[in-house]
C-alpha cells in the first residue's frame, strides 16, 4: 500500500518538507495496519494536524482522523506521533526535528479506522469514579449560599480540572499496555481531583472504587502518563496523593 | 468476536526507550524483581542439599566458587541494591513524599511528580548497584 505522493509550486519557497507516513487499517478488512507515505511541505508553524489534513485535501481524503478544536482544548487528535503519544494539534513538525514524521492510532484503545480510536472505555472509566460533586445539599435551593473555596483550596485539585480527556496518559501507561481491567491514570486522577475539592462529600464512595486490584494499586508510578500530558494534569502525582490518603502517609 | 483493544502488550510495557529514565527504572525494577525471586528459589535449593551431608554441602558450594558463580553472584549483588534502594524511592512516592504538590500549572508543563528528587533517587540506585557489585567483584576475584 506504501506510496509517496507530493504537491508541487504550491506552497511558498521557505516550506520544508517531511515524509508523513500514516498507519491505514480498518478493522472490517485490513488484516493488519500499513503505512502510507506523503511528501508534505511545511512552515515553521504547520502541527501534525494541518499535515494530515493537507493530506486528506490533496491525496487521500479517506484517511481517518478525528478532531475538532485545532487548540489542545477539546482532546480529540491524539495520537501516536514519533513513536509518542500527542496532540496532534499541538504538535509542530518543526519541533519533532525528524525528516519522517510516522503517525499512528493511540495504543491500549481499540482502532476504528486509521487514525481514530474508540474512547468508550475512557469515558466509562471516568464515569465509574463519580466525576461530579457529591453531597446532601445543593447550591442550587435559594435559601442556600454558594459553596465558598479559598485560593488555597481551589489550589488543591485545579490542575487536574484542566483533564481534557485526552487519552493519552492511557496510552502511554505501561499498566494499560497488559492490563485490560486496569481503570487508568486518566479516572485515577480525576478520583483523585474530586477527593481534594474542600465542597465534595463522597470520598469514601470513590474510594471503595478505586480500592481494588486492578484500581490504584495497580499503578507502579512509571510516570508516563504525567510527561505526556498536553495540559499539565500531571496524572502521576495525583494517584500518588490519593494513594498517600489511602496507605495513612496524608491526612 | 473480542474487540482487539490495541494494547501494546510487553512489548511496549518493557520499551524504555521513550519516557526518561523514570521508564528506565520501571524495566529495572521488574527484571530485578523477577532475578531475585528467581535466586530466591534457587537458594532455597541451594541451601536445601545440606541434607545431603557435609561432602554434599561442599560439593554444591563449589559451584559458588568458580567464575560463573562469582558472575552470577554480582549479578544478585547489583539486583538486590538497586531493588532495595529504588524501591524505597518508590515506596516514598507511593505514599505521596516527594512528588510535589498540586498547582496552577505554567506551559511548558514540567511534571512536578517527576522532579530532580526522584531522579536523584533513581541515578543513585543504580551507582550504587555500580558501586556494590565493582565491590562484590574485587573481593570474590581478589581471593
Amino acid at each position: 500500500m506504501a506510496q509517496v505522493s507530493s504537491i508541487s509550486n504550491e506552497q511558498s519557497s521557505t516550506a520544508k518538507s517531511i515524509i508523513l507516513k500514516i498507519s491505514r487499517y480498518n478493522p472490517e478488512h485490513d488484516e493488519s495496519s500499513q503505512f502510507m507515505e506523503f511528501n508534505v511541505k511545511y512552515e515553521k508553524w504547520t502541527t501534525v494536524l494541518e499535515a494530515i489534513l493537507d493530506v486528506k485535501k490533496h491525496f487521500d481524503h479517506s484517511v481517518a482522523v478525528r478532531y475538532s478544536c485545532r487548540q489542545a482544548t477539546c482532546g480529540s487528535c491524539g495520537m501516536i506521533i514519533n513513536g509518542k503519544p500527542r496532540l496532534a494539534c499541538f504538535t509542530k513538525i518543526s519541533e519533532l526535528d525528524s525528516n519522517v514524521v510516522t503517525v499512528e492510532p493511540m495504543n491500549n484503545f481499540p482502532v476504528i479506522r486509521d487514525l481514530a480510536v474508540k474512547f468508550e472505555k475512557l469515558f466509562d472509566s471516568h464515569q465509574k469514579i463519580k466525576p461530579y460533586l457529591i453531597r446532601d445539599d445543593t447550591e442550587l435551593v435559594s435559601d442556600e449560599k454558594e459553596f465558598l473555596q479559598t485560593p488555597e483550596e481551589v489550589e488543591q485539585y485545579i490542575q487536574f480540572a484542566n483533564c481534557i480527556k485526552c487519552g493519552l496518559c492511557n496510552s502511554a501507561c505501561p499498566t494499560m499496555a497488559t492490563d485490560s481491567s486496569f481503570v487508568g491514570p486518566q479516572a485515577l486522577a480525576q478520583a483523585y481531583r474530586y477527593v481534594a475539592d474542600s465542597r465534595d462529600k463522597g470520598k469514601d464512595s470513590r474510594l471503595k472504587i478505586i480500592d481494588d486490584s486492578h484500581g490504584i494499586w495497580r499503578c507502579h508510578f512509571a510516570g508516563s502518563c504525567s510527561q505526556v500530558c498536553p495540559k499539565g494534569v500531571d496524572p502521576a502525582m495525583g494517584i500518588q496523593l490519593l494513594r498517600g490518603y489511602m496507605l495513612g502517609f496524608r491526612s | 468476536m473480542p474487540q482487539d483493544e490495541h494494547k501494546e502488550g510487553v512489548g511496549g510495557m518493557i520499551n524504555p526507550t521513550r519516557y526518561g529514565i523514570e521508564r528506565v527504572a520501571y524495566l529495572l525494577m521488574r527484571l530485578s524483581g523477577l532475578g531475585l525471586l528467581a535466586y530466591f528459589v534457587a537458594h532455597i535449593y541451594e541451601t536445601s542439599n545440606i541434607l545431603r551431608g557435609q561432602v554434599g554441602w561442599n560439593e554444591f558450594l563449589e559451584l559458588t566458587q568458580t567464575t560463573e558463580g562469582h558472575i552470577f553472584l554480582a549479578i544478585v549483588i547489583a539486583m538486590c541494591v538497586f531493588h532495595t534502594v529504588n524501591g524505597i524511592r518508590v515506596m516514598l512516592g507511593h505514599g505521596g513524599v516527594g512528588v510535589g504538590k498540586p498547582a496552577r500549572p505554567d506551559y511548558p508543563y514540567d511534571p512536578a511528580s517527576q522532579n530532580y528528587r526522584h531522579k536523584i533517587g533513581i541515578y543513585s540506585s543504580i551507582v550504587l548497584a555500580a558501586v556494590a557489585t565493582m565491590y562484590g567483584l574485587a573481593v570474590m576475584f581478589g581471593e
